[in-house]
This record gives C-alpha cells, structure tokens and sequence, in this order.
C-alpha cells in the first residue's frame, strides 16, 4: 500500500503498474516494475544510470511492449492510442529536425496531438514564452544550443494541456540557471493539476521539485514514498557536555534520545519538530549543562539513494532498503 | 477514420517540407536543368552535323531514338539512386536522432507514420522523376525534332521506377542504419539490371537457367521488367517494324538490352501493385517490432 492510498488521496490513479518487465534477448532491463502515481503530484523516478529509467518510461507509453505485466495510464491500457492526446512527453537527449524553426515543431506537435485548429497558434505561443524561446520562435532549430532544444521539448511536452507529462532528465542540458527555470515551469504545471512523471538521476532537482519519488535499481523499485518518509524523520543533533542524568532523562519528553558511547557528548533527538529546537536547549541549559553545538538535519536524499543502491546490490546485508519501501518494493 | 488520416498527411507534408528545406529538391532541379541542358546541347549538335552529311531524316530519327534511350537509361539510374539515398533515411534517421520518440509518443501509430513517410517521398521521388523526364523528352524534340511514342508513358515508367526503388529503401530502414540501407539498394538495383541483360542473353543462348534469373528477378524487385516498359515507350514502331522484318528471332532481339518489342502485361502491372502493397506490408510489420 502506498503511503498516497493510505493518505486518502483518490484512488484513480495517474499510473497504476503491475510487475512490469522488459527483457532484450536474454538481458533484462525491467524486472519488475510495480507502483502508482497519484494524479496532480510531481512523481520523482530516481535511479543510475542503467536502472530502467527511460525503458519505463517508454513502456509507460507504449513506445516499447512490455514482455510481462500489465498497467494504466489515465485510466486506459497502456499505449493507448486517444490517451495520448493527454500526455504530454520530453524524450532524453534527442534532436528535434534540424531544419524546422522552434514554431514549426510545437505546430507539429499540436497537430499530432491533433489539438483544436482555432486553439494552435495560442499553444505554441504559450509555450514558446513559458520556455523562454519567444524570442527564437523562427530560428531553425539546427541553431539551437542542446539546453535550447531542451526547452523546446519541454515547451512540447506541455502543449494543449496534457494530463500527464512524462520528463526524462529533462535539465541534463542545462545550466544552474535554465535548471531554476525548469523547476518552477515544473512547480507551475503541477498548479494547474498536471501529473509530472520526473525521470532524473539529479537527486537535488527531484529533492527540490518532487511530491513522491520512487528509487529504481536494477529494473525494481527499492523504495518509494514522499520525501519524509524516504529521508526518515527530522532530528536536531547536539554537542553538549556537563549534563547529567536527570537532564537528559528531561530531553527524552522531546523525542527518542540516541547517543554514541563512543562520543557520549553528541546527542541526537529524533523525530522532533524542528520549532522546539529554542525549547530543548533551554531544558539542557537549565539542567546545568552546556550547549556547544547544536544541528538541525537528517538524512540528505544523496545519503539516503546511495544507501538504498547499497542495499539492493546486498539484499541480505541491510534492512533499511525495506523501511520505507511499498508493495512494489518488496515484490 | 480522422485518426489515421489527419497524423497521415501531417506526416505526409512534414516528408515534403524535409525534401525542400534541406535542399534536396533544388539541388536535384539544378543538376536536372543542367543536365538536360547540355543533353539537348549535344543532341542538336548531333544532329545538325548529320544532316550536314546528307544522312536522311528516318536514319537521324533512328539513330536519335536508340540515344534517348540509352540517355533514359542512365537517367533511371541516377534516379534510382536519388530515390535510394531519399528513402534509406526516411526512418533510420528518426531512430538515431531520437526525434521518433517525440513524435509516436503523440496518438499515431506506427504504421501511419510509415505510411506517410513513404507516402511523401514517393510523392517527391515521383513527380521528381517524372517531371525531369518529361523534360528531358522536351529538350529532345527541341533539338532534333523527335518525340518518342509514348512520352508520359516512358517518363511515369522511370518514375515508377524510382517508387520501386523508394519502397524498397523504405523497408530495410526500418532496420538499418540509413546508408546500409542505400547502398543494399542500389546494389540489388544493378544486379536486377544485370539480371535482365543476362537473362535476355539466356534466351539468345537457350541458357535456361539465365533466363529463369531474370524472371525470377523481374519478380522479387520489378525495377528492370519496369525498365523494360520504359523501352518500349521509347521505342519507335519503325524499329519494332524493321526489328522483326529483319529475320532475327524474338529471342535474338531480347539479347539487346535497350530494345523492347512489348509493353508490359496486365498480370505483371497487377503484380507490381501486389509487391507495393507486400513490401510495405512487411516494412510497417518490421517497423512495428523494432525496438526503439
């Protein structure tokens, strides 16, 4: 059950997968792929290089036929035909027709999606300014940087109001500046209701932008759910010394308390509401004791990934891959 | 019905609009003009100096009708490798730039992208070829006065011609890299050729199993039986008449390969209709397996 469901969200979902696989020849790239994406959420699906990212991604479109399993998208069988019209998709490093202008493309685009002629021209202008490329519009696309062909995919993908929009490494290309950019067109295409499928290996971008993320190793999801629960509670760690023990038996009202015999001077208090942080430092200066250091965090989703791919490589070694994983997780 | 036909001509027109903006059709115009040009040059020069000589108008006649077909031949040829290299990209070069993904991602299916695909190259590689052999035909009546019997006829053969060559291209770039594609093309297109030639040989030598090649060929890639259509629109009936006056045997005159003393049949145009439709069948059937 995934944490969404159990949250009460609706129960139609975006994308609903069963045990997905995609075998070439005798390598399998999906061995399994099973998971929802709720509708109107920014679903992050994080994985390296080789995990099945974008064959997911194709199969989610029926680009590529599944060798098992079943799913839906919007509701409908996966690849079909008329629900295309409401999903739009960026593809990975590709290169649009070297020879049409930016305007030409998104018209291309409109008509496949076969979008109402009268409503066209209106598209390709809004996407055009919410990409940036207003002022290319004509300029062939053969002089197009690759961060400028990025933004038009991605003006493409959201042509005509999609339901849905599938985002393969949709920042690869750009700079720390087009990449801000591409995060609030995200952030504002989920304002108004859009289901965001974000595949991505830039875990500060889906750290940044995503409802939900899905880790993806070796064709299986190893672990999904919001950011929360994949990074664990908050926890304020503290440095403190000369406290005694009825001060620290104060501190546990806070939170569970855990210290390292090796430095029993470091206290970290989990999980805690990072506003009674003032409140927990007046109790240990109260108690006598003095505050030498004192650090808000948990884990870092970098720490978190690299953990989850660690597991995985070594099923057997670590229990934390199973903390927060779901049903498809655990498949 | 709205959902095949609308995706169909979108892509039938993206096809065309790819064949100007790159140039292609300008660059083939330009090279046509010339060509033409300096062939219609050469033939009133030809023929001028032979009615200096004092040759009489049925011999010049004559002696210019064989030249338009040998110069029809080597225009096929050029088209059919035109058409080849036009078609070898047609798919290929969609998978490898990845834009294909983009594009079927939208609600088309694959076999209507194929379909226009193939659909507005034929249209470009078509009217191309007939276009430039029609004026070729003209130059040649400009400069010599003669004009084959069968002008639209010779010139929509090696238009058909070059569709032949098209479709063909059109299959194996659904599988592979786009100048693989065009080179197994042309290759087959010459052998094909040869075929004929040999397979007319075959008839004059009563080599049975030469002559069963070229039919066998005719078959599995019709371009030379088309050739042979070409021909004999060209042909004169004078040389037909004085062909089969002049003792020889139907199977000594299919030993030339630039002579033709008939069109071809109803069954053979009918078979060629079937192979369109086969060979694009199995060109959308393997484009629908391919992994992308």
């Amino acid at each position: 059950m995934t944490s969404a469901t159990s949250s009460g969200l609706s129960s139609a979902p975006a994308i609903e997968t069963h045990e997905l696989s995609k075998r070439f020849g005798r390598t399998t790239v999906l061995a399994g792929l099973s998971m929802r994406v709720e509708l109107g959420e920014v679903f992050g699906f994080l994985g390296p290089n080789g995990a099945g990212k974008t064959t997911s991604v194709k199969l989610l479109l029926g680009l590529t036929a599944a060798t098992s399993g079943s799913g839906l998208v919007l509701g409908a069988p996966i690849g079909d035909r008329e629900t295309r019209r409401r999903i739009g998709y960026l593809p990975e490093l590709f290169r649009y027709q070297s020879w049409l202008r930016a305007r030409e493309v998104l018209r291309l685009h409109t008509e496949l999606a076969r979008l109402p002629a009268n409503r066209r021209t209106a598209e390709v202008d809004a996407a055009l300014e919410t990409v940036g490329l207003a002022d290319r519009a004509n300029d062939p696309v053969g002089t197009f940087s690759k961060g400028m062909q990025q933004r038009l995919g991605l003006g493409a993908a959201l042509l005509g109001a999609p339901d849905l929009v599938f985002l393969d490494e949709p920042t690869s290309a750009l700079d720390p500046v087009g990449r801000t950019e591409v995060r609030q067109i995200i952030r504002a295409a989920r304002d108004r209701g859009v289901t965001i499928f974000l595949n991505s290996h830039l875990l500060s971008e889906v750290e940044l932008v995503c409802d939900r993320v899905a880790v993806v190793n070796r064709g299986r999801v190893v672990a999904s759910g919001t950011l929360d629960e994949l990074l664990g509670e908050q926890a304020v760690v503290l440095r403190v010394s000369q406290l005694s023990a009825e001060g620290r038996a104060r501190l546990e009202a806070f939170g569970t308390l855990e210290t390292d015999p090796a430095d029993p001077e470091r206290i970290t208090i989990r999980p805690i509401d990072p506003a009674r942080i003032p409140e927990v430092v007046a109790a240990i200066v109260h108690a006598g004791g003095l505050v030498h250091a004192v650090a808000q965090g948990r884990e870092t989703l970098e720490e978190r990934f690299l953990e989850l791919l660690g597991a995985a490589a070594d099923p057997e070694g670590s229990a934390a891959a199973h903390r927060v994983t779901d049903d498809g997780g655990r498949r | 019905m709205n959902s095949i036909i609308l995706p169909l001509l979108v892509i039938v027109r993206l096809t065309i609009l790819d064949a100007f903006r790159r140039r292609i059709l300008w660059v083939l115009f330009i090279l046509t003009v010339v060509v033409v040009g300096i062939s219609g040059i050469g033939f009133e020069r030809l023929v001028t100096l032979a009615r200096e000589h004092g040759s009489s108008e049925l011999v010049i006649q004559l002696g210019v009708s064989q030249m338009l077909i040998v110069v029809a031949f080597m225009f096929s040829f050029i088209l059919a490798m035109t058409a080849a290299f036009i078609g070898a990209p047609a798919v290929a070069a969609d998978i490898e730039s990845g834009v294909l993904l983009a594009i079927l991602a939208r609600p088309i299916g694959r076999s209507t992208f194929l379909v226009g695909r193939w659909l507005g190259l034929a249209l470009v590689a078509g009217s191309y070829a007939l276009a430039s052999g029609l004026l070729e035909i003209l130059a040649m009546k400009l400069a010599s006065g003669y004009a084959p019997p069968d002008p639209l006829g010779a010139a929509g053969a090696i238009a058909l011609q070059a569709v032949l060559v098209l479709t063909l291209t059109v299959l194996f770039s659904t599988r592979l890299p786009s100048i693989a594609g065009g080179a197994i093309t042309v290759v087959l297109f010459g052998m094909c050729w040869i075929a004929g030639v040999l397979g007319g040989l075959g008839t004059y030598l009563k080599a049975d199993l030469l002559e069963q090649v070229a039919v066998a060929s005719r078959f599995l890639f019709p371009t030379d039986g088309v050739w042979r259509a070409a021909i004999f629109a060209l042909e004169p009936q004078v040389v037909i008449a004085v062909a089969s006056d002049s003792g020889r045997t139907n199977a000594q005159l299919a030993a030339n390969p630039f002579y033709a003393s008939a069109g071809p049949s109803t069954a053979y145009l009918a078979w060629i209709a079937a192979w369109f439709v086969i060979v694009l069948g199995l060109a959308v059937l393997s484009f629908r397996r391919r992994e992308l």
